[in-house]
């Protein structure tokens, strides 16, 4: 079986090629033929791994422009494979993820103090179960189109932990988190849904954006857009899908 | 010039814990690991952690110890036992406050189940995602607190100094940062080790993430630190046949049962894993295949409980546990042995500490109990934390690095024109194989012996290894010819333990000797070196 891989690398000059692979037909899933690669037909293929059973997020790349868990993914004649985007490659397929991760710091992405309660409700555990199943692989990240627009947007991930964190019973200062995310945050996501698709956990980070919207609505923040777009006239006066509340 | 107080390496759970504790403790931190804080093993950790809360059922701390030292089968240490189930409810508490997202009950309380090994249901979970959900929630504490986190950067050696009395002295560590290709010197009043285990000896055959290379217990038997009981290593009964990749122990917590080709069941599945390890190992050596059979659970109990599992079994296996049953077979799971630390946490060393799955507290002995790894990485986190922090109060000493920075500079020069006619990736593939079958659930002394001659014969090669990228950037090649020289050199320790220990105990089997023998051998192997030359003891 054949597949190709895109290769980059700074050494000795700056080069980048797309390389055809004949691979072992044991190996099933991509991870394991990037193995097979790496062991037995080229060492200097780079990629990042770990787990190997898709908890880790090291090995998220793009397959066939997809972005897909190397460990996950059974390869198939003529796949192409290629390394995540919106962050900077350092080699082959591994990326810098530093870039992507630095957004949780910028979201404030945790809980503001230390929780003093220690009942929670199954319902209060069901309302962000999902969201913190998170394995930080960045695909979301790699998906969305609005950093070709706005590259400080503090992105999918980044903002389904903010939710993870507001929408938790333990959290106390809902208000300064929810005043964090109003500028390039909830306001500048596209609701295209591609950070959904992407996503292996099943989470929609498009959801809890929409979610964070509502909420920062009841907490008096409105979108800048439709403030802008009616002249900011009307301070305070719309309700959080943007229509007139008057 | 000495840059932090306490020099973490290693960003897993005990990592991130100790950081923290030491932060709070004003210390000023840093984190160095060779991967990214969230890509660690402790995301793998499925089961549960142990805490005696009686959320579902009766249960009480003695329950909690006593069940620990009988797994320990007499090497768990009283008191280290005593003080990690009693701060286990405390544990669980703080990660409740930090905000980890533990699955409930009816009364909204933490839920608990019950694991192999233990009389009551004790593990605290997150559905399959126990371990995943700690970890990132320590990773989001360690932002809210401003600790620096150094990504990248592959642990070489641990930098000592001699004080006037001839004692050796912590003063940081040097790492090769993946990125540039440059050593870098980190020098810091003490360094915590929290580098995981040395699983991936078994390669192929090991549960863990390809990154339990043993780096930072190779590094401190180096540096002069002493190992113990390095030969214990725990098989899990139930990794997927093909793929080792893990299935968790709280399958068969909820009722899951063993079988073997005929359909007979032919263990107590619920028995430690040592135990139940061997059976499965005998039953293959029969020459039947083994499953693990959970279809009487029912589809909303696996998806609500289990999803990962079924996740798993679908892609590696082809089987969908719903329906089919899922083959498996035993894997090396984790390491009991490591580091050898005091009760502060503290190495013979001054200011080396350890915590995790590379220390050794002596709390899992010969055989560890599930849901005791997270556990454990909380409270000696938290104890390694707070004792470095202490300790370099008081630190004024001067840290001379420029002998290790040379040395190290050279090796990394050097390994490059290292010649190349042996394949290492060949030769690593020939260890997890041979250490699989020998070295394994069940060992006798030639077998051990004949390995022995192997690995020693594997060391003499090493300059006719070497990594075939030379180049700088990002040199993976490189990084796992260094891997797989720690494990070689932990690969010779196991097996001299494993051969010295003429017993059976826990996880260390010997069909040879198939008795334990506690007036000789109820006791610590210790392993140290003295001028480059392995040397081993037994210790109380």
């Amino acid at each position: 079986m054949k597949i190709e891989i895109k290769r980059y690398t700074t050494e000795p000059e700056e080069r980048s090629a797309l390389i055809t692979y004949e691979i072992d037909e044991k190996a099933q899933t991509l991870l394991e033929a990037l193995n097979y690669i790496k062991t037995k037909l080229d060492p200097s293929l780079s990629f990042s791994s770990g787990c190997r059973s898709s908890v880790c997020g090291s090995c998220a790349v793009l397959v066939n422009g997809k972005e897909t868990l190397a460990c996950s993914h059974k390869i198939k004649e003529g796949d192409v494979i290629e390394p995540l985007k919106n962050m900077p490659i350092l080699r082959d397929l591994v990326v810098d993820s530093q870039v992507a991760y630095e957004f949780n710091k910028k979201a404030k992405a945790w809980q503001s103090s230390h929780a003093k309660t220690q009942t929670l409700t199954i319902e209060d555990e069901k309302r962000n179960e999902v969201q913190s199943d998170c394995i930080l692989c960045s695909s979301c990240f790699s998906a969305c189109p609005v950093y070709s627009v706005n590259g400080s947007f503090l992105g999918p991930f980044a903002l389904t932990r903010v939710w993870r964190y507001v929408s938790d019973a333990r959290e106390s200062e809902e208000q300064s988190k929810i005043e964090n995310i109003q500028t390039n945050g909830i306001w500048d996501c596209t609701l295209c849904n591609e950070c959904t698709i992407a996503c292996p956990q099943g989470i929609s980070s498009k959801g809890d954006i929409e979610k964070l919207r509502s909420k920062s609505a009841m907490h008096g923040f409105m979108d800048p857009n439709f403030a802008q777009s009616f002249g900011g006239g009307f301070s305070g006066g719309f309700g959080f899908d943007g229509s007139p509340a008057f | 010039m000495r840059e932090c107080d306490v020099l973490v390496v290693g960003a897993g759970g005990a990592g991130l814990v100790a950081a923290l504790n030491a932060h709070k403790a004003g210390a000023k931190v840093k984190i160095i690991t060779k991967e990214y804080p969230t890509r660690s093993q402790t995301s793998m950790a499925q089961g549960g952690m142990n805490a005696a809360l009686g959320n579902a059922g009766e249960d009480s701390v003695e329950a909690h110890i006593a069940n620990t030292l009988k797994a320990a089968a007499g090497l768990g240490d009283e008191e280290m036992v005593t003080y990690m189930c009693q701060e286990a409810p405390k544990a669980v508490e703080w990660l409740n406050s930090i905000g980890v997202c533990f699955s409930r009950t009816e009364e909204s309380k933490i839920a608990q189940r019950r694991l192999g090994g233990a009389s009551a249901a004790r593990a605290c979970y997150a559905k399959d995602y126990t371990g995943l959900k700690i970890l990132h929630t320590l990773y989001d504490r360690v932002l809210a607190c401003e600790i620096e986190v150094l990504n990248e950067r592959y642990l070489l050696n641990y930098i000592t100094n001699v004080d006037e009395k001839g004692k050796k002295y912590i003063g940081g560590a040097t790492f090769l940062n993946i990125r540039t290709g440059e050593v870098e010197v980190h020098e810091s009043a003490s360094v915590i080790v929290a580098t995981g285990g040395y699983s991936r000896i078994y390669h192929k055959h090991s549960t863990n993430s390809s990154a339990s290379t043993g780096d930072g217990i190779a590094a401190a038997i180096r540096a002069g630190a002493r190992l113990s009981d390095m030969e214990f290593i725990q098989f899990h009964p139930t990794a997927l046949k093909n793929s080792s990749i893990l299935i968790s122990e709280s399958a068969r917590g909820a009722g899951g049962h063993l079988l073997n080709s005929k359909g007979e069941r032919f263990t107590n599945e619920l028995a430690p894993r040592d135990e139940v390890a061997r059976a499965i190992d005998a039953e293959i050596k029969k020459g039947e295949e083994i499953f693990l059979d959970i279809r009487h659970l029912g589809e909303h109990f696996i998806d609500e409980e289990l999803p990962q599992e079924r996740k798993l079994a679908k892609l590696y296996e082809g089987v969908d546990p719903v329906h089919e049953l899922i083959p498996i077979k035993p894997a090396a799971h984790y390491t009991m042995g490591g580091i050898e630390v005091d009760n502060t946490s503290q190495t013979v060393i001054k200011g080396l500490f350890a915590c995790g799955e590379c220390a050794n507290h002596k709390v899992h002995g010969a055989n560890r109990l599930g849901g005791n790894s997270l556990l454990e990485i909380v409270v000696f986190g938290a104890q390694a934390g707070e004792s470095a922090a202490e300790y370099s109060k008081d630190f004024h000493m001067p840290i001379d690095a420029s002998l290790q920075r040379r040395r190290d500079e050279n090796f990394i020069r050097g390994v490059k024109y290292f010649t190349n006619q042996i394949d290492f990736y060949q030769k690593r593939e020939f260890i997890g194989n041979i250490f699989y079958n020998n070295v394994g659930i069940a060992r006798e002394d030639m077998g051990l012996k004949a390995v022995l001659g192997a690995i020693r014969q594997i060391q003499k090669e090493l300059p006719f290894m070497g990594p075939k990228d030379k180049s700088k950037h990002y040199n993976t090649n490189l990084v796992e010819f260094i891997e797989f020289g720690n494990m070689v050199e932990l690969s010779e320790i196991v097996l001299v333990c494993a051969i010295s220990r003429n017993e059976s105990r826990g996880a260390h089997y010997r069909s040879d000797i198939p008795q334990a023998n506690d007036i000789a051998y109820k006791a610590h192997t210790i392993v140290w070196k003295e001028d480059g030359v392995l040397c081993a003891d037994f210790m109380e």
